[in-house]
């Protein structure tokens, strides 16, 4: 359980960055490191280069700029939970923050981290999926956006070429009238999720559904969006919705099964928490109509 | 004697050494031209051996060595000795320290590399090339005992390794005499101890002095030097073994295993110091484990809920060799029949071998499988009569006024089991007491309304501790006038050096500070055996004791012949003697260590023998028997099936407390230990035996958020078979722990679903169980 021998690098800016990236075979990004140490030490992944990212500064930026929250790839999970900008614009990643592992792997993990890695329970990738946040991807060739429904681009697998960068997420906001749930079961405090669920809602000034998201995570090798059954809130009376609806169609999502957990299992969790998620958005936004 | 410091709970004298990184640990130990150990490891359950390539290895960067066993053969050849012989076992199985012809599981050492650090290690080791034909494994000990069965080891017939019996009484008499019977199945599950350092050896060899020493994470250094010393064909005088630190034992540390040899024989291949640190990865396949056994028995009673008799059969997981012997299984059969008084028992344990890992005693050591049965048997007695639990626990109790109690069975050592004395009923009144019996229903109602269901858990046991035959010590005082103890003993973390100091520290009117215990080291004190079945109090403690009052009576004499007063008119104060109300007239316990430390010329007052100390070796013939009732609420989730302890109440009683803190922490370490073989640790294999929780991801330890607030209530009733009155209490927290929450998540679900409500029969409970009980019964 150590890791094989690999050349360390640890540039300063993303120019640097990007020219190691252009010319570097075998190269492996370090972020947080709260999963590529454990995968380096297992010996899961043997690069021949690894880079440290860690004292790039331009890449730990959190703003509010045109209308959008821009996430530095840098940025550690323990400061987006403490960020008064993402509680009072993102309020369900500061929910969602509070179950990314504990204290200590928060101090160091980091967004981008998470969100290359693409752990199928990770919280955080889900949340991007949910809020249709738009990666910005950059490298030698130059910078480009990737949308969220994009970016999920094969298990544990994001749409970065071999010599790109996360740079940064960005999300607008919902309205400040919208609702948003967050719920998720794991065996103990700090796991991987089994199955988590995100909702989000915004109503009408007639308290009709105007808006809605939905997201299941941790079911299938990639967040899942409810296309279906958020097309079917549209419309709805807040105080009417059809719970039981949105929970048979997470019920009939594709469901992993592993050593541990059947699918069938992961199919009745994905109809709790979708509930239980989206009672809380519910909740949430009467309170705000109210 | 004073109590200044017994039964206080004094401040742990290793903790600032410990806590500040100040431990000296295995992988801390550093020494000019030291290299690295990796192991070339099975990947199969079961294969035969068609060649091993060192070549591509030994050419790898850093590489100074690589071997197989064949390489050793001028050294040492075969398999390791058993480390507990057993008249069932008519020809030892243990594994070869690298295997030579066949693995027999997964993780199995074949070939070994050196190198100047242990990545270098691990890339070389990688490069090994092993042509290995794989053979079926088996990896369940049901199935290993059908007759078509594939054989574990190539060559034996037959996958039983041996069977055990244990009666006593007449056990058709009880169940003809009773008016109702029951038959009942169990699948009982532990996993490994995941100490929280892994194991770990350093091995050096002096070529001048023809001396090999060797340091590791063991719980039995004597057993290692004894062994190796067989196995070497050395005398034992030339090998001196120390354990140094160790962070945790659980028992899978009291076995000797093959990487202790193998690097011995590596050190004195190379002539070079060489160290193995074992990494989790490693921990999870080649450290031994406890996990199955399996039961079927057959309970009698009155209709008052008095059980009368158990009659039955198990079997039980070995692993694929028994390098510990029958210890595991036999200590099962030694379990029953618990804190209750049986007319007869007669139960058989078949000890299967399976393509995995062995199996050796995990803290508790078959006690809480057994407690688990005998806990589970009660609790479905109550529902088929209708009764309270804990009636049918108070009808079937062993009396205080029964005491000594003899059950009826045999102890490991031949004598007839007699529990030394105790209230068994006293404990469980107190535990429904403090866990609130009375007012549950009214707090299960509560949590109804909350959607969840809260059920209230009971369990009792009774645990043998501190086994004989010794573990001596000595007590010397210094030249400065300090105490130093030594005993055989090792410790994993449990304290030893503070309670052994507060007992002699005590007998000889000494402060704590100018104590120093050393332990677990061949080359400080001549005997030792191991520290497992809580019986490190029982007998060092009870050593230090005698050698503390030998040491005093041997103080006073000198003081006596130099001060011309009778011994009697003398007492020890502030480390010196002097005479009983004379504060002024003493003699320092510094000047009578440097006086009969002797002078050349000058004879010694008395004709008394040199030196100011004392060794003890207090035989430790008669086992104490500990005991206890736990109570448990747990609160499920009935969507998910989550289940959570929310609160746990200990009542415990292990003689007279030397340090209660320590024994508070025993026992809360204990529980959680058991909460987790209720509820997350399961060691998961696929049917050929190729393990599939091989990480902290996987394989679930409790964390300290899944765990209630622990709340303890001592009974002190002394034992009166050592002098200090003491019981072990090691395993005492966990020996229950696993049926008290399965009691209460049977009683939550109960409530729910009345009589369609299960009968848990197996642990661990997982949210998976919890669901399909209640969708079964709906």
């Amino acid at each position: 359980m150590k890791a094989a021998p690999f050349h360390f690098h640890q540039p300063t800016t993303l120019t640097e960055l990007a020219g190691l990236l252009a010319t570097l075979a075998n190269a492996k990004i370090l972020a947080g490191g709260q999963s590529l140490m454990a995968m380096l030490n297992l010996r899961l992944f043997n690069p021949d280069h690894l880079i440290d990212i860690n004292a790039i500064a331009d890449l730990a930026t959190l703003r509010h700029a045109a209308g959008k929250i821009e996430i530095g790839a840098m940025v550690r999970q323990h400061v987006l939970l403490q960020a008064p900008l993402i509680a009072q614009h993102l309020p369900i990643l500061s929910q969602a923050l509070g179950h990314v592992g504990h204290l200590q792997t928060r101090s160091r993990g980091t967004i981008g981290g998470s969100c290359c890695h693409l752990d199928p329970s990770a919280e955080l990738p889900a949340m991007c999926a949910l809020l249709d946040a738009d990666f910005t991807v950059n490298g030698a060739r130059g910078r480009r956006i990737v949308p969220a429904r994009h970016w999920f681009e094969a298990p544990m697998q994001a749409a970065l070429a071999e010599d790109e960068f996360l740079e940064s997420i960005s999300i607008a906001p919902w309205s400040s009238t919208h609702g948003h749930g967050f719920a998720e079961y794991a065996r103990r405090h700090g796991d991987y999720a089994i199955v988590g669920a995100g909702a989000l809602l915004e109503a009408d000034v007639d308290g009709k559904i105007g808006r809605a998201a939905l997201v299941l995570f941790g079911c299938d090798t990639a967040p899942q969006r409810l296309p279906q059954a958020e097309a079917a809130l549209i419309g709805t009376k807040v105080t009417e919705l059809d719970v039981a609806m949105l929970a048979a169609e997470a019920r009939a999502q594709t469901m992993m099964t592993d050593a541990q957990v059947t699918s069938a299992y992961r199919a009745r969790l994905a109809g709790i928490m979708i509930q239980r998620a989206v009672k809380q958005a519910q909740g949430r936004i009467n309170k705000e109509r109210a | 004697m004073s109590a200044r410091y017994f039964g206080a709970s004094v401040a742990r004298s290793e903790d600032a050494r410990l806590l500040t990184g100040q431990g000296l640990y295995v992988d801390d130990i550093e020494m000019p031209g030291l290299l690295h150990v990796a192991f070339v490891r099975s990947p199969m359950a079961h294969a035969r051996i068609k060649s091993i390539d060192l070549a591509s290895a030994r050419a790898m960067p850093g590489v100074v060595a690589a071997y197989t066993m064949g390489d050793f053969a001028d050294l040492a050849e075969g398999p390791m000795p058993p480390m507990a012989p057993h008249p069932l076992i008519k020809e030892p199985l243990t594994c070869h320290p690298l295997a030579q012809t066949e693995v027999c599981y997964v993780g199995e050492a074949i070939a070994m590399v050196v190198a100047q650090d242990r990545a270098l290690a691990e890339s070389a080791a990688m490069a090994v090339m092993v042509d290995l034909q794989e053979l079926p494994g088996v990896a369940d000990a049901r199935a290993a005992l059908a007759t078509d069965s594939a054989p574990v080891h190539l060559g034996r017939d037959s996958n039983l390794l041996a069977s055990l019996h244990t009666k006593f009484g007449d056990v058709a008499a009880a169940f003809a005499a009773a008016d109702h019977s029951l038959t009942e199945s169990f699948a009982t599950h532990r996993g490994g101890c995941h100490a929280m350092e892994c194991r770990g050896v350093v091995a050096t060899y002096d070529q001048r002095e023809d001396h090999l020493s060797i340091y590791t994470s063991s719980q039995a250094p004597f057993m290692v030097r004894r062994h190796l010393a067989t196995y070497l064909a050395r005398d034992e005088q030339t090998i001196r073994v120390a354990a140094p630190d160790v962070g945790g034992g659980f028992g899978p540390k009291a076995t000797v295993y093959p990487e202790e040899f193998a690097v011995a024989l590596g050190a004195l291949k190379l002539g070079q110091p060489l160290k193995w640190i074992e990494d989790r990865q490693e921990h999870f396949v080649a450290t031994n484990q406890q996990r199955d056994q399996f039961w079927t028995l057959d309970v009698a009673f009155t209709k008052t809920g008095k059980i009368l008799g158990l009659k039955g059969h198990g079997i039980h997981d070995s692993g694929a060799y028994a390098p510990y012997g029958l210890i595991l299984p036999g200590n099962a059969l030694v379990c029953f029949p618990g804190p209750y008084a049986l007319q007869a028992i007669d139960i058989h344990l078949d000890v299967a071998l399976t393509n995995l890992v062995p199996t050796s005693p995990v803290r508790g050591a078959s006690r809480p499988n057994v407690a688990f049965i005998l806990e589970r048997i009660i609790d479905k007695v109550a529902r088929y009569l209708g009764l309270s639990r804990d009636a049918v626990r108070a009808a079937s109790f062993v009396r205080a006024s029964q005491m000594p109690y003899f059950t009826g069975g045999v102890s490991r050592d031949g004598s007839r089991v007699s529990y030394d004395s105790g209230d068994y009923q006293k404990a469980l009144d107190l535990a429904l007491e403090k866990i609130g019996a009375a007012d549950f229903a009214t707090r299960q109602r509560a949590a109804l309304k909350r959607g969840k269901l809260l059920g209230l858990g009971l369990a009792s046991c009774v645990e043998d501790t501190g086994i004989g035959p010794f573990e001596g010590a000595s007590l010397r005082i210094t030249p400065k006038g300090k105490l130093v103890i030594a005993t055989g003993a090792a410790a994993q973390g449990q304290g030893h050096a503070t309670v052994l100091a507060q007992i002699a520290a005590d007998e000889l009117a000494m402060d704590m500070a100018d104590i120093t215990v050393e332990a677990g080291d061949t080359g400080r004190f001549p005997l030792g055996l191991s520290t497992v079945g809580s019986r490190i109090a029982v007998t060092a403690g009870s050593s230090v004791h005698v050698a503390a009052q030998k040491l005093r009576s041997k103080a006073l004499h000198f003081a006596s012949l130099k001060l011309e007063v009778s011994a009697d008119d003398l007492e020890l104060s502030e480390g010196a003697v002097q005479v009983k109300g004379v504060p002024g007239l003493k003699i320092p316990l510094a000047d009578i260590a440097r006086a009969l430390a002797g002078t050349t010329g000058v004879p010694l007052p008395g004709g008394m023998e040199p030196d100011l100390a004392a060794t003890a070796y207090f035989e430790s013939s008669g086992v104490t028997f500990a005991y206890g009732s736990n109570a448990c609420e747990v609160e499920i989730d009935a969507e998910t099936g989550d289940t959570r302890v929310t609160r746990y109440v200990v009542v415990h009683d292990c003689g007279r407390m030397i340090n209660p803190m320590i024994v508070e922490g025993q026992i809360r370490g204990g529980v959680v230990h058991g909460i987790g073989n209720a509820l997350f640790e399961r060691m998961l294999h696929d049917e050929q035996g190729q393990p599939l929780t091989t990480t902290y991801g996987e394989y679930l330890l409790p964390m300290a958020c899944e765990m209630p607030n622990i709340e303890i209530h001592h009974l002190e009733t002394p034992s009166p078979r050592n002098p200090l009155g003491v019981k072990g209490a090691g395993e005492a927290g966990t020996i229950p722990a696993a049926p008290c929450v399965i009691s209460a998540i049977e009683n939550a679900l109960e409530a729910q679903l009345g009589k369609a409500a299960p009968f848990i029969t197996h642990h661990p409970v997982s949210p998976l169980d919890v669901v399909d009980w209640l969708d079964d019964a709906q």
